[in-house]
């Protein structure tokens, strides 16, 4: 094995610096061998601790046995993004160990079984061998559990050296085990503290990463964006659920049935007030959606590009035929095998003109567990209110990590259904035209099958109705109907959440982002002021169709950067649909399409690099 | 002062409503096409049975046939769906009202050919609703193509000879989960009258195969599917009569030649033996008369199978009586007790 010889940064090894909540640690394990727990433990006892977190878990497509990557950041400055630097390195698979440990920075910790015998491979990183097997024999005399429990011992150790406090480690351990699992805990615990030992017997400290206790965690809540969107679907008074399941959308689905389960069987009747239907793919459920929302339910389904894809023909039946449904898309990387278990904002373009003929659909962008939950509310209301299907763009990253958050608010206005006639609105007006534009916001009034009344009833069908819901092909009744439904997505925009807006009085340059790109392009807005001097003013978009600040924001800026986490700069793409030649003229782009969720060095390189700073 | 004659009373049903309620659009489909009279025949059916209009939602994919919807019961919320989908719109919507009466047509193409996925899971749901395969062998919609029930050396007009076994939907339906299955011929007033009333009688899946030609691609010599092949090749299984449950009838049943089937409303379903006394409560009674019928170039047509009291998806789904779809606020969203709960769980 050869050795890197990097004299300069060998020099920061001894150099007694001291990094305190400032460090990210990457744990590397193999896929199924129950680390999960482990590292949900170790990010929660920092959490406890007052100290900003985050956790990214990165896996394979694969049940067993392929490499699978956990990163902790924790960030005293509340910086919850991907670190593109990793500080300390727990390598416990062999596979990946050797370029798991040539990534690192220098200067950083490596932790890794001691038979892996990874010391040689640099000399500017500081080494703690553990000897894993050995530890676990004496904690878990049965053999068949030894290959779970040893990975918490990482945990003990871990929070020997970096100084995670042990009763944090046992709450966060008994909180992940439960009551019903109380010998498992006891069992695991008793690793944690064996590696924790271990660590101050033998292991003398020696790299410069430690935590303190902080306080900027307090009450706050720790959950996976998909939990977060189904709960806001629970609070929304979802009603029928149709999907079919793909990662990384089915958590989500399966965290909803979990609540509706709880939260939505009749105390009175023990009967459900709620129908969930695992389909037999994604055209049946959104098929079940459309039909459902179109017979007054809310109805929602969860899915990823590829059931975005096989949607693509009904979502323009619900734009043309003015269905309500929710569709959220947890987007993840391209088709078929490769890469679906990796984070990218790849569906922008697909899913905003999903279909044939002119269609376009409104889309609201979450970056935060607190905005799934919002803004799923919000996205049953508008589908409701205007009467068409409404995505929600997710990404894996979102969905599936854990995010530090502030706890959620219980909605503050009741649910809002929009323009449906009953039969005694009908008996007063006599009748109804399902498609004409009575209060000039494009939406017409809609009835509900079963409506007992003989002028309820209308016929649904895709491009050719005039106002009355009859049959048509003429040229003029089909215009007419497309430039009403334009219309109708005009008012939208002012009724989607509108962008985040902050302007600097300084800046020449704007930075635009969408969805979770906003913590590394928040972090770098941070680091081209502190380290290049240079002001931005920002604009976070929250929906498509995008409202008149865009182009305030553009025409108020020398140059726009607009992040994008897929090669083809969709988002970008995107405002080129609805912006003039001299707002287009401003837009730069930034771009990164590496499966990993997008980090904040990346972007202020490619900043700098353009602006030739 | 002249006499106005009195007219004589109008015929209404037991709700009182003329058949006039329950008709449809005028029809744009060919003059002749099997299509048309099924339409005629499901007004008969909903007039005759008194069902309120409104209660009915119809249901269609794409294609001549699933162009019907339109012209029968106008009074009914209807949707026109994509093309080999309509099941998954009918089960949305009768998740989302389960009071619904929900009634679907579709074509052989429709269903056999790119909406067999879904044609295979509805059956699986037993969804309360009533499935109409208008079948005719063929693509009426986009000019004559073979379709995938075409029967092993059928000729279309063009002189191209089928060469790949037919898919029998009712087959499939008895096999895979419908608990009321039924076929019959566009040509057969009586009887498919009778069927579709026991169909909306039925709690639970209904699939009804209608022989149904196309006159304008596929009635000619060389077809399986014409008026004149069925005219030689329909056997009746048994004559069927259907006693709704709002008609007191009591009859004496002669013992041997009458099997009478109890449906869950009350209603009864008589079937008066023919040329063999046929069980129809029997899976694979069903399918060996069909496998039979088909060695013989016979088109079997009756009710093949019933399964009454069968789970339906409501039952399986647990679901409230309640129509989903208007649960009032206080039902539908968890109190802020609720999300307080959840919230301390998650710090
Ligand atoms: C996705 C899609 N593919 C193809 C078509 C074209 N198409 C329209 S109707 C039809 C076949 C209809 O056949 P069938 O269901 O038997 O109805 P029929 O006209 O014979 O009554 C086809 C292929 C379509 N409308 N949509
Ligand atoms: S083409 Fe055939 S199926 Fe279509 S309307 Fe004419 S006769 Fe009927
Ligand atoms: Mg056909």
């Amino acid at each position: 094995m050869s050795i890197t010889e990097v004299s300069t940064a060998e020099s920061r090894l001894g150099s007694g610096r001291r990094i305190t909540n400032d460090f990210s640690i990457q744990v590397a394990t193999v896929n199924g061998s129950g680390s999960q727990t482990a590292n949900t433990v170790l990010m929660r006892a920092i959490f406890q601790m007052g100290i900003p977190v985050s956790g990214k878990n990165m896996f394979p497509s694969n049940i067993a046995g392929l490499p699978t990557w956990f990163t902790i950041r924790a960030s005293k400055d509340g910086y919850i993004g991907r670190k593109k630097e990793l500080d300390f390195r727990v390598a416990m698979n062999p596979e990946t160990a050797r370029e798991d440990v040539m990534k690192l920075e220098s200067g950083a910790a490596a932790l890794y079984d001691e038979p892996l015998k990874l010391d040689g491979l640099r000399s500017d990183l500081h080494f703690y061998p553990v000897p894993f097997d050995k530890l676990v024999v004496p904690v878990c005399p049965e053999a068949r559990l030894r290959k779970l429990v040893r990975n918490m011992i990482y945990d003990g150790v871990v929070a020997q050296l970096l100084g995670i406090e042990m009763e944090e480690v046992r709450k966060a351990l008994f909180k992940q085990f439960g009551a019903r699992k109380a010998k498992a805990a006891e069992l695991n615990w008793n690793a944690a503290r064996t590696g924790f030992e271990f660590a101050a017997q033998n292991l003398p400290k020696k790299d410069p990463f430690r935590v303190e206790r902080m306080n900027a965690t307090a009450g706050k809540i720790i959950i996976d964006g998909n939990a977060a969107t189904a709960l806001g679907c629970l609070f929304a008074g979802v009603t029928v659920v149709a999907w079919y399941p793909i990662t990384p959308s089915s958590s989500l689905v399966e965290a909803l049935i979990g609540y509706l389960k709880r939260y939505r069987i009749d105390p009175e009747t023990g009967k459900a007030t709620f129908a969930v239907v695992q389909a037999e793919d994604e055209l049946a459920s959104i098929g079940m959606v459309l039909g459902a929302g179109w017979a007054g339910a809310r109805s929602m389904t969860a899915t990823s590009g590829p059931g975005i894809s096989l949607m693509s023909e009904f979502a323009g039946l619900g734009y043309y035929a003015e269905l309500p449904g929710v569709i959220v898309d947890v987007q993840r990387v391209g088709p078929s095998t490769g890469l679906p278990t990796r984070t990218m904002q790849g569906d922008l373009l697909s899913t905003a003109l999903l279909s044939h003929g002119d269609t376009k659909h409104p889309m609201l962008m979450p970056s935060s567990p607190r905005e799934c939950f919002s803004m799923s509310q919000d996205a049953f209301d508008l589908a409701e209110r205007f009467q068409t299907p409404v995505f929600i763009l997710s990404d894996l990253d979102l969905g599936m990590n854990n995010w530090m958050s502030d706890p959620f608010v219980y909605p503050a206005e009741p649910i809002q259904r929009g323009k449906v006639l009953t039969a005694q609105d009908l008996e007063r007006l006599g009748g109804f035209a399902r498609y004409k534009d009575v209060d000039g916001d494009g939406v017409g009034y809609r009835t509900l099958p079963a409506t007992p009344h003989p002028a309820a009833a209308y016929f649904t069908r895709g491009s050719g109705h005039n106002e009355k819901a009859g049959y048509t092909e003429r040229e003029d009744d089909y215009m007419n109907n497309m430039d009403r439904l334009a219309h109708k997505l005009d008012t939208l925009r002012s009724y989607v959440p509108a962008p985040r807006v902050e302007y600097r009085e300084a800046a020449q340059i704007g930075v635009i982002c969408a969805g979770t790109s906003r913590y590394a392009t928040e972090e770098s807005r941070d680091q081209l002021r502190s380290e290049y001097g240079v002001e931005t003013s920002y604009m976070r978009l929250k929906a498509y169709p995008f409202n008149h600040q865009l182009s305030e924001f553009i025409r108020r800026h020398d140059r726009v950067y607009v992040i994008d986490q897929n090669r083809d700069a969709q988002l970008l793409a995107l405002m080129r649909l609805e912006l003039d030649s001299e707002e287009i003229a401003r837009l730069r782009s930034v771009r990164y399409y590496g499966g990993l969720p997008i980090d904040a060095r990346t972007i202020t390189d490619e900043i700098v690099r353009q602006e030739e700073l | 002062m002249s006499t106005t004659a009195t007219l004589p009373p109008k015929k209404v049903n037991r709700i009182g409503l003329e058949v006039q309620a329950y008709k449809g659009g005028k029809t744009t489909l060919c003059a002749g096409c099997g299509h048309n009279a099924i339409s005629e025949r499901i007004v008969e059916a909903f007039y005759e049975m008194g069902i309120e209009p409104w209660k009915v939602a119809k249901f269609s994919g794409i294609g001549c046939s699933s162009k019907s919807p339109a012209y029968f019961l106008n009074q009914a919320h209807g949707f026109n769906g994509v093309h080999g989908r309509m099941p998954s719109v009918a089960t949305g919507a009768i998740l989302a009202n389960r009071h619904i009466l929900g009634i679907g047509v579709t074509g052989d193409g429709d269903t056999a050919s790119i909406g067999m996925g879904q044609f295979m899971h509805l059956l699986r749901r037993n969804l309360p609703f009533i499935y109409i395969i208008e079948d005719n062998g063929v693509y009426g919609l986009t000019k004559g193509q073979f379709s995938a029930t075409a029967d092993l050396g059928s000729k279309l007009k063009t002189g191209v000879v089928n060469d790949l076994p037919p898919f029998d939907c009712c087959a499939l339906a008895l096999r895979w989960g419908a608990t009321f299955v039924a076929r019959s011929f566009s040509g057969d007033k009586k009887q498919l009258s009778a069927i579709l009333k026991a169909a909306i009688a039925h709690r639970g899946l209904s699939v009804i195969d209608v022989i149904s030609p196309c006159v304008t691609f596929n009635d000619h010599e060389g077809s399986t599917k014409s008026y004149a092949f069925m005219k030689e090749h329909d056997e009746p299984l048994h004559e069927v009569d259907f006693v709704p449950s709002f008609l007191d009838i009591s009859v004496e049943i002669p013992e041997g030649e009458l099997r009478e089937v109890a449906m869950h409303d009350g209603s009864r379903i008589r079937l008066r033996k023919l040329a063999r006394d046929y069980d129809p409560t029997s899976q694979i009674n069903a399918i060996q008369a069909l496998h039979e019928a088909a060695q013989k170039e016979e088109v079997l047509t009756g009710i093949l199978y019933i399964a009454t009291g069968q789970p339906t998806l409501m039952d399986m789904l647990n679901m409230d009586d309640q129509p989903l779809a208007t649960l009032p606020e206080s039902k539908v969203r968890p109190s802020p007790k609720a999300l307080e709960e959840i919230m301390e769980e998650l710090r």
